[in-house]
C-alpha cells in the first residue's frame, strides 16, 4: 500500500493494537480529534475509549500514568503532542522511565512508547520546532528512535511497541506528509540498534536522521555531479547507536560529516565525531566535521531559513571535508 | 464515613484520643489477635527505625530518612490492604514495608546502598520507594487505570507527604484519579515540615484534605498518631477502590519527631517546645493504653514484643551485611533488558581495570 509516514504510524498502532490487547493510548486529543497530526485517527472508533484514551492535558501525569500501566502489565503508548511541551515530563522520563528496571533489579519494568512530532521547517509556532533528540541519549536505559520513511516509520514503531525498555519515539514532523512509499500492509519490524545504508558511496560518510535524511539525499545528488561520491548513514537508532555500521562506513570512505539539526554544542554530532575519534582515527583523511543548526534558539519563521540545513549548507560542508 | 465527611469544616477524624479512650460508636471491629499485631508492628517499625539510625551513625548504613512519630500513619495505611493490591511508597515508609511483610533485611540493604535491597518479593506489588516528591502518584494513577482496563479489582494506595502537595505531579496525578475514577487511595503524611519548610508555607489552604474536593472525590483529614483512625480511614477507602466508587483522599495529620534525614539538623528551623507538645501524642503509647484497657497489653507483652523486634532488625542487619557487594555485571545488566555493545564495552574496560588494579 502506497502511504505517508503519518498513515504507516497508523497502520503500526493500529495493527499492534490489534495483535495485542494490552497495547493502549494516551494523550491529548488524540482520541476523538485523531490527534493533531491524525496519526491516531480511527482508532478511538475502533478499540473503544478505554484504549485510545483522552487525557487531561498534563505531560507529566500522562508519562507518569504511562509507567504505572506498563509495570502492571499493559503496552502504553504515549503520544507527548509536541517535543516542545515534553519536558514537563522530563522528571518522569529520567527519574523513573529510564531506572525503574535499575532500581527495582528488574522486578517492575516500563515497556512504554513516548511518540513525539519533533524538528522544524514547518514554519511552526514558537516551542514547535526544537529538536533536542540529545537530552534522552544521554540516559541510560533509554531507547531513542526516528525514522525518516515511511517503511521504517511503521516497522520501527512495530519494533518500539514490542520492547522490553522504554523507548523514545521521535516522528519528523516535516516528513508526516513529504514522502509516500510502498509499504507492506501487515505488520513488520525494523530492528531497533541498526542504522541503514540510505546511498553507497566511497569518497565521504554523512551520519543523519529523521527530517535531514531527505535533505542530505539532495546534498549528495549534488555532490555527485562534482564528482564527490557520497555514502549515507541513517542512524534510526540514535541510542544506543549502531556503533560497528558507523565505524564501517567512516573506515571505507575515510571521511565523516554529521548533520543534525539540533544545536551545535554538546548535540549527537559531538558524540559521533569522539566515537569516530577513538575508534578510526588512522582511517580518517580529514578530522570529523559536522553541519548543524545554530546554537540559537530556534527562530521564528521569517529568520527560520538561517537556522536550518538546506541541500546547499550540507553540500558546502561536504566540499570542506573534502578539501582538507 | 468518608462519604460524610466535609474536609472544608476542618475537623479531625478521631477515634483513639490522646489518653487512649475509645469512641466506641466508630471503634473498628478488629480481632483481638489483629490489635495486638498493629501493636507489635508499630513497635517492629520504632525499633527497626532507631537501629537504621544507629547503623548509619556508626557508618554501616548510608543516610537515611526516620519514621519516628509516622508508625500510626504507616501500619495503620498498610494494614488493611489484601495480597492483589497495589502501594507506591516514598522514603519515609518503613511501617508500610513492614507490615506488608517486605523483608526488612532488604530495606536496610536498599540504605546501605545495593538497589537489590529494592526489588520486592515476586508476592508483594510494592514500587521502589519514590525520591523524586510527589512523582509516585501520577504513576499509581497509572497502575489504578490499568486494573480498571483489565478489570481487577483492587485498591492501589500511594503515599507522601504535605510537602508533595505542592508539587505539578500531585496535582496531575489527583487531576487524573478523579477524571478517570480510578480505584487510588491517596495518604498524606502531613508530618508539618518538609525540611525546614512548614506546612504554613505549602499551602494556604485551611486543611490538605479540602484539596480533594476540587479534584471531585471524597478526601478526610484523620489523626495521623491514631493508628485505628488511619485503618478505618484507610480500610473504607480501599474497600471503595475495590467497590468501584473512585479514589479517595485522606490526610493523616501528624508530626516528624526526627529529623528530615540523617544528613538534616531540625533544631535549626523548629522549637523545642513544638517538638514537645507532639510527644506527648506519640501514637505507640495512646495504643498501648487503649490496649491495656481491653486487657490486651501487660509488660509480659511489651516485653516480648520488643525483644522479637530487637532479635528481628538484628537478625536483618546480619542478613544485609552478608551480601556482598554486587558484580559489575549486576548494574550493567538491570538498564536494559539485554545489555546493548557499548555496555558490554564499558564493562569490559571495567573489568580489565579491576583486573590491573588488584595486580
Amino acid at each position: 500500500m502506497i502511504v505517508n509516514m503519518v498513515q504507516a504510524l497508523n497502520q503500526a498502532l493500529a495493527q499492534e493494537m490489534e495483535r495485542d490487547p494490552r497495547v493502549v493510548l494516551l494523550g491529548e486529543d488524540i482520541g476523538v480529534d485523531g490527534g493533531v497530526f491524525r496519526v491516531t485517527e480511527g482508532l478511538i472508533q475502533k478499540f473503544g475509549g478505554q484504549r485510545v484514551m483522552d487525557t487531561p492535558l498534563a505531560e507529566s501525569g500522562i508519562v507518569g500514568a504511562a509507567i504505572g500501566m506498563a509495570s502492571f502489565g499493559l503496552r502504553p503508548v504515549a503520544e507527548i503532542q509536541f517535543m516542545g511541551f515534553i519536558y514537563p515530563a522530563f522528571n518522569q522520563i529520567i527519574s523513573h522511565v529510564a531506572r525503574l528496571r535499575n532500581r527495582s533489579r528488574g522486578r517492575f519494568t516500563v515497556p512504554l512508547v513516548i511518540r513525539t512530532p519533533y524538528g522544524a521547517g514547518l514554519r511552526a509556532l514558537e516551542h514547535h520546532s526544537e529538536s533536542t533528540e540529545a537530552f534522552f541519549c544521554q540516559i541510560p536505559g533509554l531507547t531513542v528512535v526516528v525514522p525518516s520513511t515511511p517503511y521504517d516509520a511503521k516497522g520501527l514503531l512495530i519494533s518500539s511497541i514490542r520492547s522490553e525498555d522504554p523507548v523514545i519515539f521521535l516522528e519528523p514532523s516535516r516528513l508526516y506528509r513529504a514522502e509516500k512509499q510502498d509499504i507492506p500492509d501487515g505488520p513488520y519490524q525494523v530492528p531497533l540498534g541498526e542504522a541503514r545504508v540510505v546511498r553507497e558511496g566511497k569518497n565521504a560518510t554523512v551520519l543523519a536522521w529523521g527530517a535531514m535524511v531527505p535533505v542530505v539525499q539532495n546534498a549528495a545528488e549534488l555532490a555527485e555531479k562534482t564528482g564527490v561520491s557520497v555514502e549515507i548513514l541513517d542512524l534510526r537508532t540514535l541510542s544506543p547507536l549502531d556503533e560497528a555500521a558507523i565505524l564501517k562506513s567512516v573506515k571505507k570512505t575515510g571521511r565523516a560529516l554529521v548533520a543534525h539539526e539540533a544545536p551545535k554544542t554538546c548535540g549527537l554530532g559531538a558524540e559521533l565525531a569522539a566515537i569516530i575519534g577513538e575508534q578510526a582515527l588512522l582511517n580518517l583523511e580529514a578530522p570529523v566535521l559536522r553541519i548543524t543548526g545554530q546554537d540559537i534558539t530556534v527562530p521564528l519563521p521569517k529568520s527560520e531559513d538561517y537556522y536550518y540545513l538546506s541541500p546547499e549548507r550540507v553540500l558546502r560542508a561536504v566540499n570542506k571535508l573534502m578539501e582538507f | 464515613m468518608i462519604e460524610n465527611f466535609d474536609p472544608l469544616k476542618g475537623e479531625i477524624f478521631q477515634i483513639l484520643d490522646e489518653g487512649g479512650r475509645v469512641r466506641n460508636d466508630l471503634e473498628p471491629r478488629l480481632a483481638e489477635g489483629d490489635l495486638q499485631r498493629i501493636y507489635a508492628l508499630m513497635v517492629a517499625t520504632r525499633v527497626a527505625d532507631q537501629k537504621a539510625l544507629k547503623l548509619q551513625r556508626q557508618g554501616r548504613l548510608g543516610t537515611y530518612a526516620p519514621s519516628l512519630g509516622h508508625e500510626a500513619c504507616q501500619v495503620g495505611t498498610a494494614y488493611p490492604l489484601q495480597k492483589e493490591d497495589w502501594v507506591f511508597p516514598y522514603f519515609r515508609d518503613l511501617g508500610v514495608y513492614l507490615t506488608l511483610g517486605y523483608p526488612l533485611s532488604d530495606y536496610y540493604l536498599y540504605w546501605m546502598g545495593n538497589e537489590a535491597g529494592m526489588r520486592a518479593p515476586e508476592n508483594l506489588n510494592i514500587f521502589p520507594l519514590a525520591i523524586p516528591v510527589a512523582s509516585q502518584i501520577p504513576q499509581s494513577v497509572g497502575a489504578a487505570l490499568a486494573a480498571n482496563i483489565q478489570k481487577k479489582n483492587i485498591a492501589v494506595v500511594c503515599t507522601f507527604g504535605d510537602g508533595a502537595t505542592s508539587e505539578g505531579d500531585f496535582h496531575e496525578g489527583l487531576n487524573f484519579a478523579g477524571v478517570f475514577r480510578t480505584p487510588n487511595v491517596f495518604v498524606c503524611y502531613n508530618n508539618q515540615w518538609a525540611i525546614s519548610t512548614p506546612r504554613s508555607r505549602q499551602t494556604a489552604s485551611k486543611t490538605i484534605a479540602q484539596k480533594a474536593v476540587a479534584y471531585g472525590f471524597p478526601g478526610l483529614a484523620v489523626d495521623g498518631n491514631d493508628v485505628l483512625a488511619v485503618y478505618a480511614a484507610a480500610k473504607e477507602a480501599g474497600d471503595r477502590a475495590r467497590s468501584g466508587k473512585g479514589p479517595t483522599f485522606i490526610e493523616a495529620v501528624t508530626y516528624r519527631m526526627g529529623h528530615h534525614t540523617t544528613s538534616d539538623d531540625a533544631s535549626k528551623y523548629r522549637t523545642e517546645i513544638e517538638v514537645a507538645e507532639w510527644e506527648k501524642k506519640d501514637p505507640l503509647v495512646r495504643f498501648r493504653l487503649y490496649l491495656k484497657a481491653k486487657a490486651l497489653w501487660d509488660d509480659g507483652f511489651e516485653k516480648a514484643v520488643q525483644e522479637k523486634a530487637v532479635e528481628e532488625a538484628e537478625k536483618a542487619v546480619g542478613i544485609a551485611e552478608s551480601v556482598p557487594p554486587p558484580a559489575p555485571e549486576e548494574i550493567f545488566n538491570s538498564t536494559y533488558k539485554q545489555r546493548p555493545p557499548k555496555l558490554a564495552g564499558q564493562l569490559s574496560d571495567l573489568d580489565d581495570f579491576l583486573k590491573e588494579s588488584r595486580k
